[in-house]
């Protein structure tokens, strides 16, 4: 009982501190947004809520949570679910474009590796950007056409991407510009916003019930839950990228969903990165 | 006073329509507590499940308290009715949905769900 209090105490704070910041969102940003303190504040509250999780641990989702479940998920490892949808993604990576460019034309370091870095704030268009943004708008400018966002080539691509980066921390940075504090912040405010006829926020569950169960299901901690995308849900019988998992979230708790990559999800997934800084990448990831 | 004391002929029928009388509303009572319990445990409507160990119910969640001994705790109806109604405004971090409020469920489904949480 003292922890629970103590947990909705500390979620109070949050969910406080959230609205008082959302309260005022034209005030000089830099005196009142403070993603450093943020972060830190972020994952002491899951360190202190988990004090048996190891920390690089917290990617792991659901099954950092529960031993049983931590056992079964590395027998599965043996033969993982996205191994198919990985494959597809490598060879997609290294078979060129009609115009004879590859994606690795269209990302640093040719697209090994870079995983941790998105998504990223572009100053010159002044908004986030994120690695499935950034395929499609590969694919685009070398006459291409766009990717569904939620699943099939687009969580192949991104699964490759993110199996070249896996171990490799988190490491979103916010540059020194009102706009993207504005961004994050706006992220912020996204998952601590309750919605939909079901009344949830990303938070309710994600931070204030991670571990727990709805019916058979285990909640995955919100710490961490974007290093392991995308993706191969039990749920789904295949592959889903962040954008999926976005959208149906919505449509779970019977709120309208936003169009993928509309500028509130990239600024969710940009403050959910951000706090996440440090965890290892640990894509493409298996869930129940 | 003997008219006080109605003969075993005139007490047969009365008892009879008594009888009638009350095994509607206790069939009734049973079906609203029927009605409760499927809502309780459909995932489209109450889901209570999903959050609560209920009795009888395979599979449940773990998010709220065991509902049980509802009677003990919540010797008032209204009270129950209250916390589907909207239990943000008792505790506005409770993670459960205003069924009332939001229209997840209707005054008449809230009720049966009341009903058959009184059985528990």
């Amino acid at each position: 009982m003292k922890l629970r209090s103590a947990i909705f105490l500390a979620s109070a704070a949050i969910a406080l501190a959230a609205l008082t910041l959302t309260g005022a969102p034209l005030l000089a940003a830099d005196d009142k947004i403070d993603p450093v303190a943020d972060a830190k504040a972020f994952q002491k509250f899951f360190r202190d809520k988990f004090p048996k999780v190891k920390f690089e641990d917290f990617v792991n989702g659901p099954y950092s949570m529960n031993e049983d479940l931590y056992r079964q998920w590395q027998d599965k490892e043996q033969f993982p679910p996205y191994e198919f949808s990985l494959e597809m993604g490598k060879e997609m990576f290294s078979k060129p474009f009609k115009n004879g460019k590859t994606y690795a034309d269209c990302f640093p370091n040719g697209g090994i590796g870079i995983r941790q870095n998105y998504p990223y704030f572009d100053e010159k268009e002044g908004k986030v950007i994120t690695l499935e943004l950034a395929l499609n708008r590969c694919r685009e400018a070398n006459g291409e056409p766009p990717f569904s966002y939620v699943k099939d080539e687009m969580a192949a691509l991104t699964a490759y991407m993110a199996f070249t980066s896996r171990g490799k921390p988190m490491d979103i940075k916010i540059p020194n510009d009102p706009r993207a504090l504005a961004a994050y912040e706006n992220g912020k405010e996204y998952f601590y916003t309750r919605r939909g006829q079901l009344n949830f926020s990303c938070a309710t569950c994600h931070v204030q019930s991670p571990g727990e169960r709805i019916r058979a299901e285990i909640l995955a901690p919100a710490l961490g839950i974007v290093n392991a995308m995308p993706i191969y849900r039990s749920e789904w019988s295949g592959m889903g990228t962040t954008s999926r998992r976005f959208t149906t979230c919505n449509s779970q708790i019977r709120a309208v969903p936003l169009g993928p990559q509309d500028d509130e999800y990239r600024n969710v997934e940009y403050y959910l990165s951000y706090v996440s800084n440090g965890l290892p990448i640990s894509g493409p990831g298996a869930r129940p | 006073m003997t008219d006080h004391f109605p003969t075993k002929s005139a007490k047969l029928p009365a008892l009879a329509l008594l009888v009638a009388l009350a095994s509607p509303g206790a069939a009734q009572a049973q079906s609203a507590v029927d009605e409760g319990r499927k809502l309780a445990f459909d995932r489209s409507k109450g889901n209570c499940l999903t959050c609560h160990v209920i009795k009888g119910g395979n599979l449940p969640g773990t998010i709220g308290p065991e509902l049980v001994d509802i009677k003990s705790k919540y010797p008032k109806r209204e009270d129950l009715v209250a916390i589907l109604n909207d239990e943000t405004l008792r505790n506005p971090l409770t993670v459960m949905p205003p069924f009332g409020r939001n229209r997840i469920l209707t005054e008449k489904e809230i009720d049966a769900v009341v009903d058959f949480l009184q059985t528990l």
